[in-house]
């Protein structure tokens, strides 16, 4: 071991049988399996993590509960217009976004399945949304939807001598599916090549039998694919819908929140309470209202990536 | 498969021709889905080059192609010839600065925690490992303001340090768990053969440990990389001054102000993108490994 001074173990362990010779089970029994110094070591390479959890998660984490545990800030944000339209246009962002972009990545990953060598160049193309980092990209959309000069516009002024819609402008809901569409364009790309790795796993032999039966495509989709992969999409469905309902990004590059602040979703409204309106504990209330959904979530994915070990 | 939809086969020759009709169709309906998905990927990029190659003024025109293509803003922002250009290199370097640091302490203190866990086999090292899930699962746009007023309190405003912890923090769980399962496949005996040979904790991760993790410690460091460029609202929030500022909060700052020359802005927007995507397409067969390790056992 490493030096005398830390060992204070060393009688209770027999010489012929040192701890790291026994079987797993029984090394664990004995503190962990690490004896003395070795002890303290694992305890002090634990630290730095331990330190940034309690200083960097846990305290902000209690911090934001106090400040919004003040039941009248919930009265407060409920008589403000601007916060139900919020709430409906998150419940839209979450269940039109995330669910179209995993279903397209879904067929899109069969499709990248196929062994061409111009598929896999277009791969490489096709993940470019997802390398380039977001904020240019979302500037650029949000370019590229102005109803005057913007390049949406300009096309179909073009080749069509049509005035392209206002975008962002006067129509909420317009607003809203861009600022959808510009989300599945950002993210849709890393979907694909999770869900294009979990195929990769799918055993060959099971297609191979399924072709001898004289399965059809769709057959082989909803009978082999699906099945092997319905737990890693329910894990990705999961996910994706805790991190687009912490999205900011998107919403306040594309759409800004605008027109007239009917595109805001809770994590953009928080943002606004908290800094433009200057109330902090508003702020933290408007984005605490998203708990009762989030919560259910966490547990829901935390036993589902113990158990199913599926690692993203 | 159960026997009971197992479909008729037809005749044989008309078999065959229907075959080759299909195989056609399909082909045909590839390559078209495939134009789409390239037009799809790529107009938004294109965007920003076309707005970037147009001399001052040109951007507001209706063309989709740029009449006079220039590389002109290119310069002005490479010689940080504008007003609110002044402080490029140093924002750049900011930027670069923040995300060399997360990358550093990301993949410290994730190896060293996944080495007392996974290695060491610490007790209650499962306790580590679900702080560590929880932390991946919690949105951080959540805890931004809750965050910023701590930091305001510890007197880190308009310090880059803040945003490197954020940042961190966000990054080690991911960390965690690749280092613990890539880790899984790396015999516990070569640790144990050292330390029979007098290796001490610290030296067995030095010098095993570490070497063996390399092609984990890649993708981790390209993840965190890649998490410090797109990452935005925390910088936006705590870094306020020109000369603490990065690329990102620079760019913002400029999009809300009244006369935006577009062409310079993209210019600067292209720029910013240019090293995480070389860096991405560099790495990336080794960062979808990661991302996908242990993919779908469930």
């Amino acid at each position: 071991m490493d030096g005398m001074q830390g060992v204070q173990t060393a009688p209770a362990i027999p010489q012929a049988a040192p701890a790291y010779a026994m079987p797993l089970r029984r090394r664990r029994l004995l503190r962990g399996g690490l004896q003395g110094s070795e002890y303290a070591w694992a305890v002090a390479f634990c630290i730095p993590y331990i330190a940034i959890f309690f200083t960097f998660v846990v305290y902000p984490v209690a911090f934001g509960l106090w400040m919004g545990h003040n039941p009248h800030l919930y009265v407060e944000l409920w008589q403000d217009p601007i916060y139900r339209i919020s709430i409906v246009n998150t419940i839209v962002y979450l269940a039109v976004g995330v669910n179209l972009k995993l279903f397209l990545a879904l067929l899109l990953s069969g499709f990248f399945m196929r062994k061409r060598l111009w598929i896999k160049a277009l791969l490489v193309i096709y993940v470019l949304p997802w390398a380039v980092p977001s904020l240019p990209t979302f500037m650029s959309i949000h370019w590229m939807l102005n109803a005057q000069w913007g390049l949406i516009d300009n096309f179909l002024w073009n080749f069509f001598h049509i005035d392209g819609p206002a975008f962002l402008d006067t129509s909420r809901w317009l607003a809203l599916g861009s600022v959808i569409a510009a989300y599945i364009w950002k993210f849709m790309p890393f979907w694909t090549v999770i869900l294009l790795a979990g195929r990769m796993a799918i055993p060959q032999e099971l297609y191979e039998s399924a072709d001898v039966d004289g399965a059809s495509g769709l057959y082989k989709f909803t009978h082999v694919t699906f099945p092997l992969l319905a737990n890693l999409y329910l894990v990705c469905t999961l996910l994706s819908t805790i991190w687009t309902l912490g999205d900011f990004i998107t919403v306040f590059f594309v759409s800004g929140g605008g027109p007239a602040l009917t595109t805001n979703t809770l994590a953009t409204l928080g943002i606004r309470d908290a800094y433009t309106v200057a109330q902090p504990d508003l702020g933290v209330a408007a984005v605490m209202t998203a708990l009762p959904l989030l919560i259910p979530l966490v547990l829901i994915l935390m036993r589902k990536l113990r158990t199913a070990e599926v690692q993203l | 498969m159960s026997a009971t939809a197992v479909p008729r086969h037809a005749a044989r020759p008309r078999g065959r021709r229907n075959y080759r009709l299909r195989a056609w169709v399909t082909e045909a309906l590839c390559i078209l889905l495939g134009i789409v998905l390239v037009i799809w990927s790529v107009v938004p990029i294109y965007n920003m080059v076309q707005l970037a190659v147009q001399p001052n003024g040109d951007v507001f025109t209706s063309t989709v192609w740029p009449a006079h293509p220039s590389f002109l803003s290119f310069w002005v922002v490479v010689t940080q010839g504008y007003w609110y250009l002044e402080h490029f290199w140093h924002q750049f370097g900011n930027s670069l600065y923040m995300g060399v640091m997360t990358v550093f302490f990301t993949l410290l203190i994730g190896s060293l925690s996944s080495f007392a866990i996974g290695r060491m086999r610490i007790r209650h090292g499962w306790l580590l490992t679900n702080a560590a899930l929880l932390t991946y699962v919690i949105p951080a746009s959540f805890l931004a303001i809750p965050f910023y007023l701590i930091m305001h309190d510890y007197g880190m405003d308009d310090n880059i340090w803040a945003v490197i912890a954020s940042l961190v923090t966000f990054a080690t769980p991911y960390a965690i768990f690749i280092f613990l399962n890539y880790g899984a496949s790396i015999p516990l005996e070569l640790d144990d053969a050292a330390r029979i040979d007098g290796a001490s904790p610290p030296q067995v991760y030095y010098r095993i440990y570490l070497p063996l993790m390399a092609p984990a410690m890649v993708a981790v460091g390209t993840y965190a990389l890649l998490l410090s460029w797109n990452e935005f609202l925390y910088q936006y929030l705590l870094l306020s001054s020109d000369k603490s500022m990065t690329v990102a909060v620079a760019l913002a700052q400029f999009l809300n102000s009244d006369e935006s020359p577009w062409n310079l802005m993209m210019a600067t927007a292209i720029i910013y993108a240019l090293p995480p995507v070389a860096i991405y397409y560099l790495f990336r067969r080794k960062m979808t490994a990661g991302l996908t390790m242990g993919g779908v056992k469930g």
